[in-house]
């Protein structure tokens, strides 16, 4: 495929399992900071006793990207809990291989940069970094866990990685994180797996609607809709102003499923959700009854031209795109919209013309207030050198190194807590701010179930907006593909 | 590529090797002679590579799906699962497998119905002495040479809504024939079609060109001396003769057709609502995005089955004359 999807961006399911990234403290972070300094003393100690000073850790993990002294001190604290350099793969020469799905920049170079600078700090770690195509890499790391995965490899968590530990390709890496895996929040649970951890998340992700400000002033929409009747209503204003209201990717399903997924977490409280999930079984009224406000969405026809074939991320054409070129005013998708857009439109401003809200309410919903849709992005290691690999996941995940990651633009929200201050976008910033402040981040059902539930809920979901089977039927999907 | 998709690549191989199988047969005349070292040798040197390819990368990973087929396995540990007939039962029983078929068989009438007339149709026109007879064929061969992948982004970018197909639509004072060609549930599969059309139908002309050469002016001529009109020296002489080619044609577009995968995939992924899937799409579909990899070499196998059963008949009943040279030496 030649399509070029952004990287960070992610495909079907990105993922947390209940990624409580939003409640990163925030507050806390003068009194961690200081904690941190102590601790960071001490690992500048450990390292000057080990046998180069230039390779270690610490070093590297602040000398080579970071450039302001304030996120300095969380980098060497977090590379203070690891062990010296030397000590990783034993001091054995190491040749890491890396997929992962950054294919275009900036994200690419970012990525290449990392491995680089890695590798200048510990000579005996060398890389050989394969970006992919979003697309391509999900059908890619099924088959390489069937003969030799490649070491460090793109990995969503949820129920797509617990049925990927049964090939038994894929390193156990709790021993090596445990020192650190605190600092990435309550998200990086999503990577974990009965109590271990198989993998790191670099960002966390949470859906909503990215709406254009100067549409919407066109059309006389002065604030962005709070509950569904206001949307329906908006949809309408932008209809009569000649404007497309929504843009929607429907032939990558997922973002279908978006919907579905975001009134179902409005008509239904957690327990309900995260119960139904479990058991694979949608029995509970309201469900159908998120399926009848998808209809009513549906019905009230807000999407653009042919969304049942266009594509989410590839082209001008695509949702994303047709939004980032103002030909369409507002879809729902996650806080990687806006590392998406850049790439799909020659409007170097767009940005500023971009604005977010959440999911609008639902009158009468049942729904868990404050309750979202989200995901990260992470990867996973092989069993060949977990050490180093996990070293390289710290180095990655520091709170230096992800600042930079968001100064460049390759990804909008840090799974280190320590690096949302790099964040400088105000649109990404409320974005951070709703994160922050969601009650609950229920991980996309796609990536949360087993694969083979996910994709029936997400054709389901399309195939119901192509006008399709009940809101009935739509439920009990789930159930009649968790029998097969 | 998995083995799966490698599995839904074989008949037509298996196809041309029962061919040379004939062929062999049809020499009696070489088995009476006892090989000697050096023949042996040489059989040996020559047909080796061939034997260890075409087992390793086509008999043994039919065998290997074939195994799979028979357990629920999600492709990550042992196989444990044996669910004998369950994934075939699942799959047969499957509305959209169904579809899929059907999908195939759509495409596969098409491409009888309209992709082989209208092949002849160009290979005979080109087939005269027409100023830049060289560049038009040319121009017809081209899109052939583009990889699928090319010629399906290439095609979706064109077929967007209000995108180059639409204008050119409008253009001609055709606004009102515009659809959303790949977004439309009762046209996508046409429009599918018609790309593959495009991409495909310059081998098959260039293949019925080659048949055309082969066939001896001084027959037309002496027909057209016995006082045959231009369409009867076509009809009764230059069509007859193009049948082996023609036969071949038919062959390879119906084994394309039931394989068809790569223009759904990147154009459609085989939507909306299935209104695209063919076979190979539900089957990597089911493989690779569900993770249901059993299943998707049960998918497979019935894909392999329906292929090789086509070739065989198609062989047995329409093939054989050619194989064996009836023809040849008819005209002889």
């Amino acid at each position: 495929m030649t399509s070029h999807t952004d990287p960070t961006s992610r495909g079907s399911g990105v993922t947390a399992q209940s990624t409580q990234a939003g409640r990163r403290p925030r507050r806390k972070r003068g009194l961690a900071a200081l904690s941190l300094v102590a601790v960071a003393a001490l690992g500048l100690a450990a390292c000057s006793s080990s046998k180069s000073p230039g390779a270690s850790p610490t070093t590297s993990g602040g000398g080579a990207t970071t450039t302001t002294p304030a996120t300095t001190t969380p980098a060497s604290t977090t590379s203070a809990a690891s062990a010296p350099s030397s000590d990783i793969n034993n001091g054995q020469p190491v040749t890491l291989t890396w997929w992962h799905n950054a294919n275009t920049d900036p994200g690419k170079s970012a990525f290449q940069k990392v491995a680089d600078d890695f590798h200048a700090a510990h000579p005996n770690v060398s890389f050989d970094v394969q970006p992919f195509q979003n697309e391509d890499i999900k059908t890619k790391i099924p088959i390489a866990l069937q003969g030799t995965p490649p070491d460090i490899f793109q990995q969503w968590g949820g129920g797509a990685l617990a049925q990927q530990i049964q090939s038994g390709k894929i390193g156990d890496i709790t021993q090596y994180t445990s020192s650190w895996i605190g600092d990435l929040g309550k998200g990086a649970a999503g990577w974990a797996v009965d109590g271990k951890q198989y993998g790191v998340p670099y960002d966390y992700h949470v859906v909503g609607f990215w709406y254009r400000t100067d549409l919407f002033q066109k059309a006389g929409i002065s604030d962005p809709p709070a509950t569904f009747d206001d949307l329906l209503a908006d949809i309408q204003k932008l209809k009569d102003a000649g404007i497309t209201p929504i843009a929607l990717g429907g032939k990558d399903k997922w973002p279908d499923a978006f919907y579905w997924e975001n009134f179902i977490l409005k008509e239904c409280p957690q327990d309900t959700v995260v119960s139904s999930l479990n058991a694979k079984s949608f029995t509970d009224p309201c469900f159908v009854k998120a399926g009848d406000d998808l209809k009513k969405l549906v019905d009230a026809k807000p999407f653009n031209t042919g969304f049942l074939a266009t594509s989410a991320q590839q082209g001008a054409g695509s949702s994303a795109g047709l939004v980032a070129n103002g030909k369409a005013a507002m879809e729902l998708q996650g806080d990687w919209e806006m590392a998406v857009m850049p790439s799909l439109t020659s409007d170097k401003d767009f940005a500023s013309k971009m604005g977010f809200f959440p999911f609008p309410s639902v009158s009468g919903g049942q729904g868990t207030p404050g309750a979202a849709l989200g995901g990260g992005d992470g990867f996973s290691c092989s069993t060949k050198a977990p050490d180093a690999c996990a070293a390289f996941l710290q180095y990655l995940t520091s709170a230096p190194v992800e600042s930079d990651l968001i100064k460049i633009g390759a990804i909008t929200i840090p799974s280190n807590a320590n690096a949302t201050d790099a964040i400088t976008d105000p649109t990404l910033k409320k974005v951070l701010t709703y994160l922050q402040g969601v009650s609950y981040n229920q991980l996309y059902f796609d990536q949360y179930m087993t694969a083979s539930i996910g994709n029936a809920i997400n054709d389901a979901v399309s195939n119901f907006m192509a006008g399709q089977g009940t809101s009935a039927d739509l439920a009990g999907a789930v159930a009649k593909a968790a029998s097969q | 590529m998995s083995t799966q998709s490698r599995a839904t690549a074989r008949p037509g191989r298996s196809g041309s090797g029962v061919a040379l199988s004939d062929e062999l047969a049809a020499r009696p005349g070489r088995a009476k002679a006892r090989p000697g070292l050096r023949q042996r040798a040489e059989l040996s040197i020559l047909l080796g590579p061939a034997i260890v390819v075409f087992v390793g990368f086509v008999l043994a990973p039919i065998a290997v799906a074939v195994y799979y087929s028979v357990y629920k396995w999600n492709g990550f540990g042992p196989l444990t699962d044996f669910i004998g007939f369950g994934n075939y039962r699942r799959a047969l029983s499957d509305p959209v497998f169904q579809k899929s078929i059907v999908h195939n068989l759509i495409i596969a009438g098409l491409s009888l119905v309209i992709q082989l007339p209208l092949s002849i149709g160009i290979a005979l026109l080109l087939n005269r002495k027409i100023r830049g007879r060289t560049f038009l064929r040319l121009v017809v061969f081209a899109p052939y040479v583009l990889s699928a992948a090319v010629t399906a982004v290439m095609w979706s970018l064109m077929l967007q809504p209000d995108g180059f197909a639409d204008h050119v639509f409008k253009a001609v004072g055709l606004g009102s024939f515009v659809q959303t060609w790949l977004g439309d549930l009762h046209i996508v599969l046409y429009t599918i079609f018609v790309v593959a059309t495009w991409q495909y139908m310059g081998f098959g002309i260039v293949l019925l060109l080659a048949g055309l050469q082969g066939i001896p002016g001084e027959l037309r001529e002496a027909a057209a001396l016995d006082g045959a009109t231009a369409w009867q020296v076509t009809r009764m002489v230059t069509l007859p003769l193009l049948g082996p080619t023609i036969r071949i044609w038919i062959f390879l577009s119906m084994i394309g057709s039931l394989q068809l995968f790569d223009l759904v995939w990147i154009m459609t992924g085989g939507g909306p609502a299935n209104a695209s899937s063919t076979m190979a799409t539900y089957l990597i579909d089911k493989g690779f995005r569900s993770y249901e990899f059993g299943y998707g070499s049960a998918v497979a196998v019935i894909l392999f089955l329906i292929c090789f059963v086509f070739a065989l008949l198609y062989q047995r009943f329409a093939l054989r004359r050619d194989t064996q040279g009836a023809l040849t030496r008819m005209v002889r």
